[in-house]
């Protein structure tokens, strides 16, 4: 019945059910059973370990809520006397023993499960950086850069959240259902740690260490998960996303990603021009600059100097190509020639030589990486 | 050790100092008890200030507040602030002001040290406060500091971090010997060891356990101060070093650092149960051994804080049937409580609504502990707000309420006056619904997928995470009724008797209310 009152409360309401935010958000309660068979292992031994604790805690809070509203002194309770009962003793201390027993018996045969890594049919390996993921694909010879894709306007509240806001990124780890996956993991700078928990996996990735895990997809879809150890400023803007696909579409993936890893190494040798070098190396720097050094070039001193202005990217070019290529030990710049390829360096050291007005009008060619590298 | 002297008349002409001087030099354990607490809360409002941005800024998705790189100190100071200088010095101060009247000892076995014990923590925390005001503000990367983030990735700040945790290293291991030199060698002639009030075993197990693994953990941040500054390489792979050991070290301090945090609490509701049951504790020797195996087990289990860092099999393996083994003396002792309660003749006074809450909540807090447990369901647990949810609810409901618990059953002896039970119970209200508000759900998000130390999250966290905002603000709005009532009682209160409670026993109820200055200077006969 739509009376005037109830119109004045329920249009706001239903306003409020409607926004993007209140629809897609969600009031979940569990860990989800997820598509794997160790992650579904782990949901039931998750949901046991959970009745066992709630069948326990009913029984206790029962008898404590029993003397609650009994026993009280305000109703003429009188205390009674006892202060030992030994059997009794004994049994509680039995019981709960023989109940952790039973579940640790699942519990070892799921990590065993867990440990082995062997007669992998595909090898990734997946490694940390501040702040974004790169996937290796080790018997194919490519690799990518997994880079958050939500904007700062987003995320500072000046332009709309997108349904997988913080979960979406540029290139996901594709991968083929129903095949052994064997993942590689380990971090160039601090540790990060990757989790899938549609896949049930977790594991630390460790600089300087390769820790091993794998799964075993059994339906197509795409999976998101995040960084989940504390690994500086942008910690929780490193998602993880793999996206699951049949058999026949990722052997064409694969072929997809082999040509262009192919083309890619055939434009090194092209002749670039220092406009089509700013553009491509704008994209790198917001991709990989741009966290610490700030998209304006100002930085953030002293952890992360500017650069716009700078001596680095103004001064001696030779010094600007070693700071890029090999980082500065001994603080977070990170060594970026085994993560970027030489079209990338070049690109983004002439862009910022050129950005934000320090208009040297230098530029650096990926041939010329190659050779710095190669010494 | 005999050589009582009996001074008392010479002590009744004289009272305290006056002045500042009387709180420098002071060598008296209710002053120094007394200072211990007022320095924790302080601490405890100010680590919840910093709860409160943390809560402000998760309010809703998105960052409105705070940068990623500040809302980082404030998770590390926080945790810092609410572990260091609010829990545990709540704890020693406890200890100060009861154990030498509960075993009818003059004071603490060392006194001046117990002065000195004190006073390094305002130091200590004005060094750790003013690293907020350093260039590159202050640490960052969680109160665990794995290394390399602490080490190569660090703010400059880090080294004045690592020398404030050393003073209050050795703050806690200076009142550790104390206790357990007072509880050994001064208690009164009869009181055999299984004869001592409970909170004085507690305290005796906790100080070992104190002395065996601070020094650990000043092993741990001296090895990271050598590789920020003096070129070694203990966690750095390219030197031939490995960040996981800094993890094995500060986590072997770290697990016995929890029990530690939480043993004391168990002595305190073992004293109010009883009290307002009006029966004596169930099990005492039962009690006894199961904080003795708590303690034993809490060396064996560090590994269950790195399910996920890459250990063996066998480690691991090793790791959860011992952290399981954990449950059974703890569900002792909580079987215990309840049957204490059970046929007793209860009221419910606030110090007995908090041990209640205590028991109920604490043990939410051991499930959600024995879930963490279970090696491969941690894989989906770890470094989620699962974790954030279990040990809130293990120290908030659990170690905060047993020094509330504490604080408003000894009032009355410190004080002389009662406080004001609407207030109390106002307190308790406020706080239980305002803690369960805010840490359960919890339990939800990181089930359903969200990490922790984020400052956003995914749109499907949000509305919980609303919730959890909305009910720090409650509790931490309520611990200013808290601030009222403890200063109100202080200056006036309906006049305490020296027994205050009809059920409690104990030799600090034979003294007056308020205690006087110095007591048990001559020790009492125990039967």
């Amino acid at each position: 019945m739509l009376s005037r009152r109830r119109l004045g409360t329920s249009v706001p309401l239903l306003c409020l059910l409607l926004h993007p935010t209140t629809v897609l958000a969600a009031w979940e309660v569990n860990m989800p059973r997820g598509v794997t068979d160790i992650s579904q292992n782990i949901y039931s031994l998750h949901m046991t370990i959970f009745w066992i604790c709630v069948v326990i805690a009913v029984i206790v809070f029962g008898v404590m809520l029993w003397s609650i509203l009994f026993h009280r002194k305000s109703q003429g309770a009188k205390p009674a006397n006892f202060h030992e009962h030994t059997t009794i003793e004994i049994i509680w201390t039995l019981i709960p023993f023989a109940i952790l027993i039973a579940m640790a018996i699942p519990a070892t045969a799921t990590l065993v499960d867990m440990y082995d890594t062997s007669d992998s049919e595909v090898d990734i390996k997946i490694t940390g950086y501040q702040w974004k993921w790169r996937y290796d694909y080790l018997n194919e010879e490519f690799g990518f850069l997994s880079n958050l894709t939500t904007s700062q306007d987003a995320i500072y509240n000046r332009l709309e959240k997108s349904p997988e806001y913080l979960l979406e990124v540029d290139e996901p780890m594709v991968v083929p259902i129903n095949k052994k996956i064997r993942f590689l993991i380990t971090a160039n700078d601090v540790i990060h740690s990757w989790w899938v928990p549609e896949l049930a996996v977790k594991k630390d990735a460790i600089p300087g260490f390769i820790n091993e895990a794998w799964t075993r997809i059994n339906e197509p879809g795409i999976y998101r998960g995040q960084c989940a150890e504390l690994c500086g400023k942008d910690h929780a803007f490193m998602p993880v996303v793999v996206k699951a696909v049949t058999e026949e579409e990722y052997e064409i993936w694969v072929a997809e990603r082999q040509q262009k890893a192919r083309e890619e190494y055939e434009l090194r040798s092209k002749e670039w021009t220092l406009e089509e070098l700013m553009a491509r190396g704008e994209q790198v720097y917001s991709a990989s600059c741009a966290s610490c050094h700030m998209p304006d070039g100002n930085g953030l001193p002293p952890a992360f100097p500017a650069l716009r202005g700078s001596a680095i990217a103004t001064g001696d070019m030779a010094k600007h190509i070693d700071v890029v290529l090999n980082g500065v030990p001994g603080t977070a710049m990170q060594a970026f020639r085994d993560q970027l390829g030489e079209i990338d360096l070049a690109a983004v050291i002439t862009y910022e030589r050129n950005a934000w007005g320090n208009e040297t009008g230098e530029m650096v060619t990926p041939l010329q990486i190659m050779e710095t590298t190669e010494q | 050790m005999s050589a009582v002297v009996d001074d008392s008349h010479i002590h009744e002409h004289h009272g305290p100092a006056k002045g500042l001087g009387r709180w420098l030099f002071t060598t008296n354990h209710k002053d120094i008890g007394s200072m211990y607490l007022w320095f924790s809360f302080s601490m405890f409002l100010l680590g919840g200030t910093m709860a409160m941005v943390i809560r402000a800024e998760l309010f809703q998705p998105g960052l409105q507040l705070v940068d990623p790189n500040f809302f980082n100190q404030m998770t590390t100071m926080h945790g810092l602030i609410m572990i260091f200088g609010a829990v545990m010095p709540a704890f020693v101060g406890l200890a100060n002001w009861m154990l030498p009247m509960m075993i009818g000892a003059p004071d603490m076995a060392l006194p001046r040290m117990n002065n000195w014990s004190f006073w390094i923590l305002p130091f200590a925390f004005m060094l750790l406060l003013s690293t907020l005001f350093m260039e590159g503000g202050a640490p960052n990367f969680g109160w665990t500091s794995y290394a390399p983030l602490s080490t190569t990735y660090g703010p400059p700040s880090t080294i004045f971090f690592i020398l404030s945790v050393h003073m209050m290293g050795v703050s806690s291991i200076m009142g550790a010997i104390n206790v357990i030199a007072t509880v050994l060698n001064m208690r009164a002639p009869g009181m055999t060891l299984m004869k001592m009030p409970m909170f004085a075993w507690a305290w005796l197990i906790t100080a070992f356990l104190l002395i065996a693994v601070m020094p650990v953990l000043a092993g741990a941040i001296t090895m990271l101060l050598m590789d920020i500054r003096f070129g070694t390489s203990f966690f750095n792979a390219a030197g031939g070093g490995d960040p996981v050991m800094y993890q094995h070290i500060f986590w072997f301090f770290g697990h016995p650092e929890v029990y530690i945090m939480i043993l004391p609490a168990f002595g305190i509701v073992s004293h109010v149960i009883p009290t307002f049951a009006r029966k004596k504790l169930f099990g005492y020797t039962s009690m006894v051994y199961a904080i003795g195996s708590i303690a034993f087990l809490s060396f064996l289990v560090w590994a269950h804080h790195m399910f996920t860092v890459g250990m063996p099999l066998a480690g691991e393996l090793f790791f959860m049937y011992a952290t399981m083994l954990i449950a059974v003396p703890t569900g002792v002792k909580v079987f215990n409580w309840i049957t204490t309660m059970f046929r007793g003749a209860l009221t419910f006074e606030t110090p007995m609504l908090f041990a209640c809450a205590f028991v109920i909540l604490f043990s939410i807090g051991g499930f959600s502990g024995l879930m963490l447990a279970i090696a491969p369901a941690d894989f989906q647990y770890h470094d989620s707000y699962f974790v954030v949810a279990h040990f809130h609810y293990v120290l908030v409901p659990g170690a905060v309420f047993s020094i509330f618990a504490a604080v408003y059953y000894w009032l009355p002896k410190w004080t002389g006056h009662m406080y004001d039970e609407a207030l109390g119970k106002t307190h308790f209200w406020l706080s239980f619904i305002g803690v369960n508000l805010t840490f359960f759900p919890m339990h939800f998000v990181g089930l359903a997928g969200m990490p922790r130390r984020i400052p956003d999250y995914a749109l499907q966290f949000a509305d919980f995470n609303q919730v959890a905002s909305i009910g720090a603000f409650l509790f931490g709005a309520s611990q200013f009724l808290f601030l009222i009532l403890l200063i109100k009682c202080v200056r006036a209160g309906r006049r305490a008797s020296a027994q205050v409670w009809e059920g409690a026993e104990g030799l600090e109820w034979t003294v007056p209310s308020p205690a006087p200055y110095h007591t048990f200077t001559t020790p009492p006969k125990v039967v």
